[in-house]
């Protein structure tokens, strides 16, 4: 699964709607840029005609016809159909059987679910997934600044604002990997605020946050110096790894209790692949310039590969 | 007469352009037996080289986290110490660690087949 996954590429297009609300969404621009289109011929054709020399103009009948009744008429038209298109749009609903928190940070995204076993809550980073074909509950907030969560490939844009809380229901009717993007200008890594949107069959969904509530794996011992190195150079100060380091305050740093299992890196910068959270570590900078997370100055190489190789197989 | 000078100079300016085309589409000539130069750009993306290396004409590779590879096909040594030969380079490639123990550059299981096409590139970078 997570090799399909990795491979296929994500989308990002409004265009190529995925779930009901994109699907309207993606209806009403279509109907949108074919009237403008409509109205640019028609005013290009009158143009050319008027062109044409000999023929009087009336222009009470263009200002009163074309000025006044044709817009008063279309736009009509289409403030009646967008009302009403609009108002098929899914209700966001907290009575959906699976809930999300997402809280938007500078510049990543903390992803909650509730733990359907009864235990302490499932803190991700940047991914979200979702069983196919049912509506789930967003609950989104920001840890600072504004931002704004938008998967255009299945519904429209919800703000997070600091200090409340915005619902929001997605659906995803078809497999795949979706990518989000922050969508309010946050400062200076919003461009590379994305996440990505993992919608699964539900079985498979089930047993994928099944294995995300258990506490980190343990490795052994071929990963023993890279878990040294995870508590010696303080990485423990800012991410969480359950069963290992608890107790961070919230929102310091990404959960990595489950790291390997992630299709990305750095909120969609990197694809999760070998090497990349080596790069990640030594110098998160020259990937993501200004990102909260410090350059490792003082591990030597074999420490640097022995701490990407411990955190690759949290899985 | 004006027409006719007109029509030297517009040929004068295809000619030009034409000329002035054929070095850059000119095939570099391929340093690595049995690397692909077109193949070995690719690679190098779908690796994420890039996450550490700045590569000229690859997607995405702009970090400074390791060397810059701007002018690699000139490079006397791999790793500062390692005589760049392909051999070599692919040996690099494939097992960084194996070469150099202390290395922080790790062995992100490139297979020598797609080694060999990426060391190709490299040796483009002149």
């Amino acid at each position: 699964m997570m090799t399909i996954a990795a491979a296929a590429p994500a989308s990002q297009s409004a265009l190529h709607p995925a779930g009901p609300d994109a699907a309207i969404i993606a209806q009403l621009g279509w109907i949108l840029f074919g009237g403008g289109a409509l109205v640019f011929a028609g005013v290009m054709l009158v143009c050319a005609l008027s062109l044409r020399r000999g023929r009087p103009v009336r222009p009470l009948v263009w200002i009163a016809g074309a000025g006044v009744l044709l817009p008063l008429a279309a736009l009509t038209a289409l403030l009646v159909f967008g009302v009403w298109n609009s108002a098929e749009l899914i209700r966001p609903s907290s009575r959906h059987a699976l809930k999300i928190s997402v809280v938007a940070r500078m510049w990543w995204w903390e992803v909650r679910y509730t733990d359907p076993a009864g235990g302490q809550d499932i803190v991700l980073a940047n991914e979200i997934r979702l069983p196919v074909g049912q509506p789930v509950y967003l609950g989104l907030s920001s840890g600072d600044v504004i931002h704004s969560f938008w998967v255009p490939a299945l519904a429209g844009k919800v703000d997070t604002v600091p200090g409340r809380l915005h619902g929001m229901t997605l659906q995803a009717d078809r497999a795949g990997v979706y990518r989000a993007q922050c969508a309010e200008y946050c400062g200076e890594q919003h461009a590379r605020m994305a996440l990505h949107v993992v919608a699964q069959p539900p079985a498979e969904f089930k047993a994928w946050l099944a294995a995300q509530a258990r506490p980190a794996h343990e490795g052994g011992a071929s990963v023993e110096q890279g878990r040294r190195a995870f508590i010696g150079q303080r990485c423990a100060a800012c991410h969480t790894i359950r069963g290992v380091s608890e107790g961070v305050p919230a929102g310091l740093g990404p959960d990595l209790t489950h790291i390997g299992s992630r299709l990305y890196l750095g909120a969609g910068v990197l694809r999760n692949q070998p090497g990349a959270l080596a790069a990640w570590i030594a110098d998160p900078h020259s990937i993501k310039p200004g990102v909260r997370m410090p350059a490792s100055a003082d591990m030597d190489g074999a420490t640097l590969r022995a701490l990407a190789a411990y955190l690759e197989q949290l899985k | 007469v004006r027409t006719r000078r007109y029509a030297a100079w517009l040929l004068c300016a295809c000619a030009a352009a034409v000329l002035g085309g054929c070095d850059a589409d000119r095939p570099a000539q391929p340093e690595v037996a049995g690397g692909n130069i077109a193949r070995g750009r690719l690679l190098l993306a779908q690796y994420q080289c890039g996450a550490c290396h700045r590569i000229p004409g690859v997607d995405g590779a702009r970090s400074l986290t390791g060397p810059a590879l701007d002018t690699f096909g000139r490079r006397s040594y791999v790793a500062g110490f390692l005589p760049n030969y392909p051999d070599a380079l692919v040996r690099w490639i494939v097992d960084p660690p194996a070469v150099k123990p202390g290395t922080a550059m790790p062995a992100m299981g490139v297979p020598a087949e797609d080694a060999r096409h990426m060391a190709a590139y490299l040796y483009t970078l002149k």
